[in-house]
């Protein structure tokens, strides 16, 4: 069921210009989902892996659209090298909201392990990033996404479960 | 016939179309052969000129050709599925099969042994599939542009690439040109 974060994060995007969304599921993004696919104003193609998503946000970004992406931190896995060769090599804008699991409040041991290096590899790759811990630090979300446009890279956007728990 | 022979033979076809070439040998032939703005040079990034070619298609109405090859495929074959099942009728994906990884010394991949490239596309849900020996490709190509319907085209031909320079020109600049077309 989705909660007015939900509605509000996907207005913001809405707000931003942001008309393609590709997503990879998680548990903590199912409501912003289910409210995307309730948006007219913005085209929602699921892809199967995080590289393929940036592949379609990449072309849809050159076809004229203004691309995001949803994903779990885990995905950072993925797709080191199609950030590094694809995303920032052509410099295309590209807010990745990211549900980051295996925080405090994280039901699933092994969840843990990805998130001790997820804002490792960020830093790794001169990504900048911003954590979402409160619902409060959602205000930041309209600035961060003229961010991402202005200086033309990918950006992260980590949703914790703590976010997560405490929006309503 | 070796991926070059049908580039060239592609190029009448497919000069003034929006076209996004596989990363290494294809993208240099292409480069070499008939260099246009309207060319998107994949430089890194293996697997990606299927997703990335269809994503233009799904952005804007004009024709895109996403030229890939059955390694390239192999690495990234979800992406038939997802291209299945948002069709857009100005996408043409021509997988140039030559069943080797050209471009790191023509290792076999498993599309020239047992694997079927047209039946994966197929059973993906891609609706207008086609196997085509080399020499009927740039003709298959002609033929989907014409019929506006979206294409998988697999093309069979030989393992070989033809020694060209790597492309030394800026991505920024390539994407940019690019953009300049599609936007007019």
């Amino acid at each position: 069921m989705a909660k007015n974060m939900d509605r509000r994060i996907i207005g913001n995007f809405v707000e931003n210009g942001v008309d393609f969304i590709t997503s990879v599921p998680c548990k903590q993004l199912a409501g912003v989902i289910e409210v995307l696919d309730q948006t007219q104003e913005i085209k929602h193609v699921p892809s199967n892996k995080e590289d393929e998503g940036m592949g379609l946000c990449a072309g849809a970004y050159m076809g004229g659209m203004r691309p995001a992406i949803m994903m779990q931190n885990t995905a950072l896995g993925v797709v080191v090298n199609t950030l590094a060769t694809l995303i920032q090599f052509y410099q295309i804008p590209l807010p990745m909201l990211i549900s980051y699991r295996g925080e405090v409040g994280e039901p699933v041991a092994c969840q843990v392990e990805m998130a001790l290096h997820t804002k490792a590899i960020l830093n790794q790759m001169h990504i900048p990033t911003y954590h979402f811990h409160r619902p409060e630090d959602a205000d930041e979300l309209p600035g961060i996404l003229n961010h991402t446009q202005m200086c033309r890279k990918p950006v992260a956007i980590l949703t914790d479960a703590s976010f997560w728990r405490a929006a309503t | 016939m070796i991926r070059h022979d049908i580039l060239k033979s592609l190029i009448p076809v497919i000069s003034d179309q929006l076209v996004v070439c596989n990363i290494g040998a294809p993208s240099q032939e292409l480069f070499s052969l008939d260099d246009q703005p309207s060319n998107f040079y994949m430089l890194g990034t293996m697997g990606l000129s299927s997703s990335i070619g269809f994503g233009i298609a799904l952005a804007q109405d004009k024709p895109v050709i996403a030229i890939d090859g059955d390694g390239s495929i192999l690495t990234n074959m979800a992406t038939l599925s997802t291209i299945a099942n948002n069709p857009h009728d100005n996408f043409i994906l021509l997988i140039i099969d030559n069943g080797s990884y050209g471009s790191t010394g023509d290792q076999p991949t498993y599309a020239g042994a047992k694997t079927s490239l047209a039946a994966v596309a197929s059973a993906c849900g891609c609706e207008n599939v086609i196997e085509v020996c080399a020499e009927d490709t740039a003709g298959a190509v002609r033929s989907a542009l014409e019929a506006g319907q979206m294409t998988v085209i697999v093309s069979k031909c030989e393992s070989g690439n033809v020694k060209v320079p790597v492309i030394g020109m800026n991505p920024i600049t390539i994407r940019e040109r690019f953009m300049a077309e599609v936007a007019k």
